[in-house]
């Protein structure tokens, strides 16, 4: 058999990773608030909601304990879009 | 050409044939595909974000409303893992309460967007406003159309389940759903960030 | 004579019109996607006559300039869309379950409505002839052009059609790369993989990942047409470059899309017919996949006269040069595969070789492009068409004629004549380089494409009477073509299994394959297995037949797997046949055609309305019915 079902979480850590998500959220919201935070807004927004992100997709859709492939096959899409689109954007100089 | 005859069949793998895996290899290929989808549409947004000709931008946005809705959605993606952790254990009973539970929060969601679009369209951002508005139109629109697909779908489960009908290889199963959910809730996590909370 | 003596004679239940509407066998899904693409080949063969008895003379009187506009850009997106990547897809369809081991693809029925949804949009896009006009922008549809109103809906057409279409081949592509990486025989690890299998999965990644980037460019299309978005809409400083961008995202990949297949393919047929393995498998492999990445980063060498700035157009010319190492690459390896074999120059090898030295006349033209400077000149001049047409035709299309001479006897179980097929080959060969070679010259000369007359004296006349000349004997060599699939088929010479001694798994199986394909599933040990179960190799290299193993045909070890230990066919549940693929893909092109016509009001909506209730029909049907039901 391939590696395919190692144990998935239980119940109590879906509830924890809401519990968080829903922090973040609050974070997130809470820092176009706070003058002091300007500088690093636009940054400090990026890496909360990449960490909502990463957090959905590895535990959420188990994509961190199910087969190895299956994050090639959405890695492969994620990554080319980000890498493509920021070359778009860039030479319309839209950054 | 000699080596070549020469491999001996250490390397066999498990090539069986198990229909999850088929399934969830096609899903989650579609799901890249889509990040392509959406990257197209959040690009020609922030392309336009700052083209609001004679018409609002994003100062019109309502964050705090915004942030409710979002919560909402990512709330969904808790009833809607769930709800699969309760099929995968036989528990269908326990799981179409967390289905519905989805269903719910995410018409939820759709209503809220409606509201949204109205509240837009009184203070006067349309489709054809400005290239603003049709991009943030367009990318929110369709965004709110892969929810409503996917509502569709969990009351089908519903349905499916209900009737006695439902197995886990019957050909559309709450797992496969349950990624496509997620993977609609990921997208807004992103245009809550992109769209709404970088732009103000 | 005619009286084959058909050994597996169908049951009367699996003959007729409806097993065919209704099949979700892979192999009738493939020989319909091929049917198709004929039929299709032969409409754009005939608008690519008119164009050229248009060309034939200075200011000619054939067409006018708006049926001139319709016709050539119906020619290119009949032949992209509804004639390359179909019968791609038809060979991909019979063959890589073949090829890998599997007994089907891995959703038979999405399969089976993939094929409806191509088939349906493709006649949708035609039937604009009956209102008001088919799309007349060019296949590439660039903003403003598409986006100006007129009293006909037919960009309309064109958005919807090829949004349909795109459709279509997403779901197509899906289905392989889900068959490819789940559904392979024991033993078959990916580096074992026939290269055409690999081809593929390449192909199908750059489908999925750059199909809905134009999706997106179509709707933002009809928007800006019907709903007054402001896309492209300078006046409203929107940007009418967006469009080429998300146009070029896609039709750079799709370049690709059109001619690793042909590769495939002929990295199949130059083994078989030298007698060797391909020369460096890993790097065919490899490169196929470096080709697809890069393929992805060069679609603004279309744009270099758009205005991108000097970084874009450098780094993009760079990139552009950098895809001819890969694409070298694979024409060594192919080379170093015929050379030193014992060459069999039959039908599918001529084909194979006319790939090879088309496709480098026209990937040398291509590399032209790379250099920003030159291709400002060379840009919508008819060099372009030239060098588009080597690759395309040259490349793509002789590929392909060279997978149906290879793979004929394998569909119906008869040879295609070999005399029959060289009068093909090399009547085709002339035509095509009489046609597309003066063109080189004619763009160098100034010509531009997309006009429907040029005046006399201008130095273009004989030129274009030749290419012309060329284009009615390329039609000639399409005719003995047909000639030969009538005649071959009704007393062609049987073919047995395995005609051309091949190397990889369809041959081992009956022509044409039972139902479920393989009585029983194959064990695979090597790259080009079933070559290793007919012949060893003796002390210094060389292939030695092996004596034949008693029982003749099939000598390939098997997996009985979970089945019965007699491997008894009966036992293998094939999937049902279904009328559901057929039903929803009817619903979603009467959703495309309330589209094109929601302008004009109530028509519109009720043809959406008309479909959403089809399509749903046929999804809800699809979704509760069992895949397999219970037999008699």
């Amino acid at each position: 058999m391939a590696t395919a079902t190692h144990a998935h979480p239980t119940a109590k850590t879906y509830w924890l990773i809401a519990l968080f998500l829903g922090v973040v959220t609050a974070v997130e919201v809470a820092v176009p608030y706070i003058d002091a935070l300007d500088p690093i807004r636009a940054v400090l927004l990026i890496l909360l909601g990449s960490a909502k992100f990463a957090v959905v997709v590895a535990v959420f859709m188990h994509l961190r304990y199910d087969l190895k492939a299956y994050r090639f096959y959405f890695l492969i899409g994620l990554a080319g879009a980000i890498v493509v689109f920021a070359v778009v954007l860039a030479s319309f100089r839209a950054f | 050409m000699v080596s070549e005859g020469a491999v001996v069949d250490h390397d066999f793998e498990d090539t069986g044939n198990p229909i999850h895996r088929v399934r969830k290899t096609a899903m989650w290929a579609f799901l890249g595909s889509e990040a392509f989808f959406f990257g197209a549409m959040i690009s020609t947004f922030l392309l336009y974000r700052n083209t609001i000709g004679d018409g609002p931008g994003a100062d019109i946005f309502n964050i705090p409303f915004t942030s409710a809705s979002s919560f909402v959605l990512l709330m969904s993606s808790l009833t809607m893992v769930l709800a699969d952790n309760s099929f995968q254990k036989g528990d269908q009973r326990q799981g179409r309460v967390w289905l519905i539970g989805t269903a719910l929060l995410g018409t939820t969601f759709l209503a809220g967007q409606i509201f949204e679009f109205t509240e837009f369209v009184h203070e006067g951002l349309t489709i054809s406003t400005s290239p603003f508005g049709s991009s943030f139109y367009m990318l929110t629109g369709f965004h709110g159309l892969h929810v409503a697909v996917g509502v569709l779908l969990l009351s089908m489960l519903v349905f499916f389940s209900l009737r006695g009908r439902y197995s886990p290889d019957s050909g559309m199963n709450v797992e496969l759903v349950a990624l496509y959910w997620h993977f609609v809730d990921i997208v807004w996590i992103v245009i809550f960030t992109v769209v709404y909370l970088l732009q103000i | 004579m005619a009286v084959a003596t058909r050994e597996q004679a169908p049951a009367a239940a699996d003959r007729g019109l409806w097993s065919w509407i209704t099949t979700v066998d892979h192999k009738r899904i493939g020989i319909m996607y091929a049917v198709a693409a004929f039929i299709f080949f032969l409409i754009g063969g005939f608008e690519a006559l008119l164009i050229r008895t248009q060309l034939a003379q200075p200011n000619g009187t054939v067409l006018s300039a708006e049926a001139y506009n319709q016709i050539f850009t119906m020619h290119g997106l009949t032949m992209v869309f509804a004639v390359i990547m179909p019968i791609a897809a038809a060979f991909q369809n019979y063959f890589v379950p073949l090829q890998i081991g599997a007994r089907d693809v891995a959703f038979p029925r999405i399969n089976a409505f993939a094929f409806w949804l191509f088939f349906f949009s493709a006649l949708f896009l035609y039937t604009s002839f009956l209102f008001g006009g088919a799309p007349d922008g060019a296949w590439v549809g660039y903003a403003p052009l598409s986006t100006q109103l007129t009293e006909y809906v037919r960009m309309d057409y064109y958005s919807v059609g090829a949004q349909l279409l795109g459709v279509a081949s997403l779901a197509g592509s899906i289905n392989f790369i889900a068959t490819i990486f789940t559904m392979r025989a024991p033993g078959m690890s990916l580096m074992r993989m026939p290269v055409f299998v690999w081809m593929t999965v390449v192909t199908s990644f750059l489908l999925i990942l750059s199909l809905p980037v134009i999706g997106v460019g179509l709707w933002q299309m009809l928007f800006d047409r019907n709903f007054g978005t402001l896309f492209y809409a300078a006046q409203a400083q929107g940007d009418p470059l967006l469009w080429q961008h998300l146009f070029w995202i896609f039709g750079h990949p799709e370049v690709y899309v059109l001619i690793l297949p042909a590769m495939g393919i002929v990295s199949e047929i130059l083994p078989v017919m030298s007698r060797k393995p391909l020369f460096g498998y890993a790097f065919v492999v490899f490169s196929g996949i470096a080709i697809g990445f890069l393929g992805f980063g060069v679609w603004a060498h279309h744009m270099f006269t758009a205005g991108l700035g000097p970084v874009a157009e450098a780094g993009f010319g760079l990139a552009t040069m950098l895809i001819a190492i890969p694409t070298g690459v694979k024409i060594f390896n192919w080379i170093g595969t015929t050379w030193g074999g014992r060459l069999k120059l039959t039908t599918p090898m001529l084909f194979s070789l006319g790939f090879i030295s088309m496709f480098v006349i026209g990937g040398l033209s291509g590399v032209t492009h790379s250099i920003v400077p030159a291709d400002t000149q060379q840009h919508d001049s008819y060099y372009i068409v030239a060098h588009f047409h080597y690759v395309l035709f040259g490349g793509a299309v002789l590929g392909y004629m060279a997978g149906a001479y290879y793979w004929f006897p394998k569909w119906t179980g008869k040879m295609l004549s070999e005399t029959i097929g060289k009068w093909h080959f090399w009547i085709t060969l002339i035509g095509f380089n009489l046609t597309f070679a003066p063109q080189h010259i004619l763009g160098l000369d100034g010509m531009p494409r997309r006009t429907y007359r040029y005046d006399a004296g201008l130095g273009w006349d004989g030129w274009n009477m030749m290419s012309t000349i060329g284009s009615y004997l390329i039609a000639v060599g399409v005719l003995v073509f047909i000639w030969n699939i009538i005649r071959s088929w009704r007393n062609g010479e049987p073919a047995g299994n395995d005609p051309w001694d091949g190397r990889t798994l369809e041959w081992t199986t009956s022509s044409p394959p039972p139902v479920h394909n393989f009585d029983e599933v194959p064990v695979v040990h090597h790259v080009d297995d079933f070559w290793y179960r007919k012949y060893g190799v003796d002390e210094e290299g060389r292939a030695v037949k092996m004596p034949e193993v008693s029982g003749g045909a099939l000598t390939v070890d098997t997996d009985s797997g979970g089945e019965d230990a007699d491997g008894d066919a009966h036992d293998i549940h094939m999937p049902s046949p279904s009328y559901f693929p057929i039903i929803a893909s009817l619903g979603v092109v009467t959703i495309g055609a309330g589209l094109v016509f929601i302008s004009s009001g109530a028509i519109g909506f009720a043809l959406l309305a008309l479909g959403a209730i089809v399509s749903l029909w046929g999804f809800m049907g699809w979704a509760g019915e069992p895949i397999t039901k219970e037999a008699h």
